[in-house]
């Protein structure tokens, strides 16, 4: 982290594609960031938290204010409320976080930004860890935001850094567009000269920035004429070029983001002879260049991740110029709609466009077959304690709506106690819609940093219409799944400075809630009982299941060192019911060749739950660390 | 030096596949050879798979197309196997010969193939060395340098750009001084052990 905020001109380090985007916002002296936490979003803000932590721990001020917001809604208003100050912002998050932020964004552009702002969508091609695979350049077009798609973390540490001045220029919030294969790759980055931030601003008054009706009426046409200033600066930008292989004549490819690069070196490899329209703003896109491409090729191939985005808009643009061209892409069956790019896919397609032989062999397949290694919930998570408590309190055909985060694992054999998912703080709002329209026992799921985010609302709801439902919030005190970041929950923020903990059961029992229980699911037979208690009771009630993140209790237990138990399995007593792994499936518990039962010692992280879910008796702890 | 160097490494999350990734990608900047380093997580913290591709040289693209590595570096056997589909003949696969069993076979009865047959199959495809690094790192005085032992026998296979002794240094430059010593002993270890099959 050191070399990431040295002011070393010139110095060549290596960085992954989320940190090259937290270094060009320092280079252009970002005052403000925020964000909620995503994958693969995080390390943008991560790296953000870690420079502050530092600060804070040296008693410095590190440059910059950042914040873990509630929710990508409210980080993006914050920052928005910044740059009317005329500060820097930024703000960034994964695809579905534009979602909640929408509301915010798609007015924002109406009234425009002072100081520059870029907002960090990453998207999620093949869902890696996502819900889905939405095309976020549409909300570019959608809400009119110029936007950058970097293709290597060197480039995207220049978009963010000269992407605040073209945000200034145009006054207009920028969406920088990554993706997984951009967020996630290590690349070497050119080091360019720090910026001073400017640390404090002054909100200069403006009738035009409160959008009743009248107001909209006028920014409107503002925005447009905007993005017509915008389209000027697409013509002329470095990150709009043409790079020729071979000798090219009138083949031409047309591409964007990481996707660049696998067409780069695949045309090298096929030895092809064509010019590539290398498109890095994105939106406008630079329209007198484009049909200028367009008009010098016979042929044209489209090179995309996800969506016909530039597709439809060459396509429009090849009628507006009634150009003789043929185009190549999704539409031709040639490139998919469906997941990541990567190189096997462009040779193949290359290959049937140019009617030549794929150069690479097949791959080759193994004939036996490998086990699946899917994630799941840690050994000794609390998760999997709450899940088994609730599995034998409630009857066989009981609902059970879920959310985003870790605790999602519990989809997986043996617990299977996860029923449906939309988003941030669907569990809940599901869980009252279910109450509705079936007679079916309901018990909904989600973290307690998804209870901030978006959990809230659909509680008032379920007491406001009395719906008969079991809502719980699993509180291990962490946004544990995508990188252990605080929450209001958590008794210190982002930047390492003490903060106001909020308690999950008090916000509860303010929503109107009258049966509330507090659990610790390492007591699993008082968390069946109170889970019992709850599904009893007629109207809404709320367990909150309360143990901190195992991961994080590990690491605790260690720098205080404190013992940490390991656990056996008494061969004599066992009876090999199987109950510890084929109904509460801690990853730890294994089957030696012979059929007996094991507890490998360098996965047990010592929770001792399933003492109590041995019905013999069998497991005990056997020595300290 | 080739034109284009590309790697694969392989293992299960929380074994320092990444870390190990990175560390390769930060000795090819040091040694001033183009590099991108790919890495699959998210999930994957979770006791998932995981794959990284480090590819050096004239490169544009962070990802190898299929049957192109020069080396498959393993730190489990059946994770090897999951990622055959990039070696070719002559490509260096070097696998850490001790499973680690996922809850699928527990749980979902999933099969995991005996040791040998993995290998049997991984030499069918590609130049297998295999490497006990489990114990290596142990005998050097810490299970937590396995992954530091791996490297060592990476850097002994000779497709590195640069010298054993560029990776060592970047492997100890981060780390605290009392571990400098056991890591500079898995990385030996693991140079010598490299054995082929």
């Amino acid at each position: 982290m050191a070399n990431l905020i040295e002011d070393k001109p010139g110095k060549q380090i290596l960085l992954l594609g989320n940190e090259a985007i937290t270094r060009g916002a320092l280079e252009a002296g970002v005052d403000v960031a925020t964000t909620y936490p995503g994958t693969p979003a995080s390390e943008i803000a991560d790296t953000f938290s870690a420079i502050a932590k530092e600060a804070t721990r040296q008693n410095k001020d590190p440059g910059f204010y950042f914040q873990y917001s509630v929710n990508e809604k409210v980080a993006l208003e914050v920052a928005a409320a910044a740059s009317f100050c005329g500060l820097r912002s930024l703000t960034c998050m994964k695809h579905v976080g534009l979602n909640v932020a929408s509301d915010t964004f798609m007015t924002y552009m109406y009234v425009g930004c002072r100081g520059g702002h870029i907002i960090v969508s990453a998207d999620d091609p093949y869902c890696h860890s996502s819900q889905n695979e939405q095309d976020n350049r549409y909300f570019a077009l959608f809400g009119g935001a110029p936007m950058l798609e970097p293709a290597t973390p060197q480039e995207a540490k220049e978009m963010t850094r000269i992407g605040f001045d073209i945000s200034e220029k145009l006054s207009l919030p920028l969406l920088l567009r990554t993706t997984t294969r951009l967020n996630h790759v290590r690349g070497p980055i050119t080091l360019h000269e720090m910026q001073k931030p400017r640390k404090k601003g002054y909100f200069k008054k403006d009738p035009l920035l409160v959008t009743v009706p009248a107001t909209a009426r006028v920014r409107h046409p503002v925005l447009l004429k905007q993005l017509e200033e915008a389209e000027k600066i697409s013509e002329t930008s470095p990150f709009n070029e043409i790079i020729t292989i071979g000798k090219p004549k009138d083949v031409g490819i047309v591409t964007s983001g990481v996707s660049f690069t696998y067409v780069k070196e695949m045309a090298e490899e096929l030895n092809l002879n064509v010019k590539i329209l290398k498109l890095g703003m994105t939106h406008p896109i630079p329209r007198t260049m484009c049909e200028k491409f367009i008009k010098s090729c016979s042929s044209l191939v489209m090179v995309e991740e996800l969506d016909p985005f530039l597709e439809n808009q060459f396509k429009a643009l090849a009628f507006d110029v009634s150009a003789d061209v043929k185009i190549y892409g999704k539409s031709t069956g040639h490139f998919s709609r469906l997941y990541e790019y990567n190189p096997d896919i462009v040779a193949e397609a290359f290959s049937k466009i140019f009617k030549m032989k794929n150069p690479f062999p097949q791959p080759v397949q193994s004939v036996l077959k490998a086990p699946r290694r899917p994630p799941s919930l840690c050994p000794g998570c609390p998760h999997r304690a709450t899940y088994y408590a609730v599995k034998k309190a409630a009857p066989k055909d009981t609902i059970y709506p879920t959310d985003i985060g870790c605790y999602t694992l519990g989809k997986e054999p043996p617990l299977e106690i996860a029923d449906v998912l939309l988003c941030m703080g669907s569990n809940a709002g599901m869980a009252c819609g279910f109450s509705v329209a079936t007679d079916q026992k309901i018990i909904s799921f989600m973290g307690d940093s998804t209870f901030f985010h978006a959990g809230i609302p659909p509680i008032v709801n379920a007491v406001h219409h009395n719906h008969d439902v079991v809502i719980t919030i699993l509180d291990n005190r962490t946004t544990a799944m995508t990188g252990h970041q605080p929450h209001p929950g958590t008794p210190y923020d982002g930047m390492g400075k003490p903060a106001k903990l909020i308690k999950v059961e008090d916000v509860v029992k303010g929503c109107g809630v009258e049966h509330i229980e507090i659990v610790d699911p390492n007591k699993i037979k008082d968390t069946t009982a109170a889970f019992k208690r709850a599904l009893e009771f007629k109207g809404p009630s709320v367990v909150v299941s309360k143990s901190p993140c195992i991961l994080l209790e590990v690491q605790r237990k260690r720098k205080a060192k404190e013992e940490i138990l390991l656990y056996h399995i008494n061969q004599e007593i066992c009876k090999r019911c199987k109950t510890c792994i084929g109904r509460f499936g801690c990853p730890a518990l294994y089957f030696a060749e012979d059929d007996s039962v094991h507890i490998d010692p360098a996965q047990c992280n010592g929770c001792g739950d399933c003492v109590q879910v041995c019905p013999f008796g069998a497991i005990s702890a056997e020595e300290y660390l | 030096m080739k034109k284009k160097i590309s790697i694969v490494l392989t293992g299960v999350g929380g074994q320092g596949v990444i870390t190990a990734a990175n560390i390769l990608g930060k000795a090819a900047v040091k040694a001033k050879v183009g590099v991108f380093v790919s890495e699959i997580h998210g999930m994957a913290q979770r006791g998932g798979a995981v794959v990284c591709t480090v590819r050096m040289g004239d490169v544009s693209s962070p990802l190898l197309p299929s049957g192109t590595a020069d080396v498959l570096l393993s730190t489990e056997p059946v994770e090897a196997l999951r990622n055959i589909c990039y070696v070719h003949k002559k490509t260096k696969i070097i696998t850490d010969i001790n499973p680690i069993i996922p809850f699928t076979v527990a749980v979902s009865g999933d099969h995991y193939p005996k040791v040998e047959e993995i290998l049997k199959e991984l030499s069918s495809h590609g130049e297998l060395y295999t490497i006990d690094a489990l114990k290596i790192a142990r005998d050097a005085g810490a299970i937590i340098t396995k992954n530091t032992v791996m490297l060592g026998a990476l850097a002994a296979s000779g497709v590195l750009p640069f010298k054993p002794e560029v990776l060592l240094e970047e492997i100890l430059e981060d780390i605290d001084e009392k571990y400098k010593v056991v890591n500079k002993k898995a990385f030996e270890g693991g140079m010598k052990a490299i054995k082929k099959e």
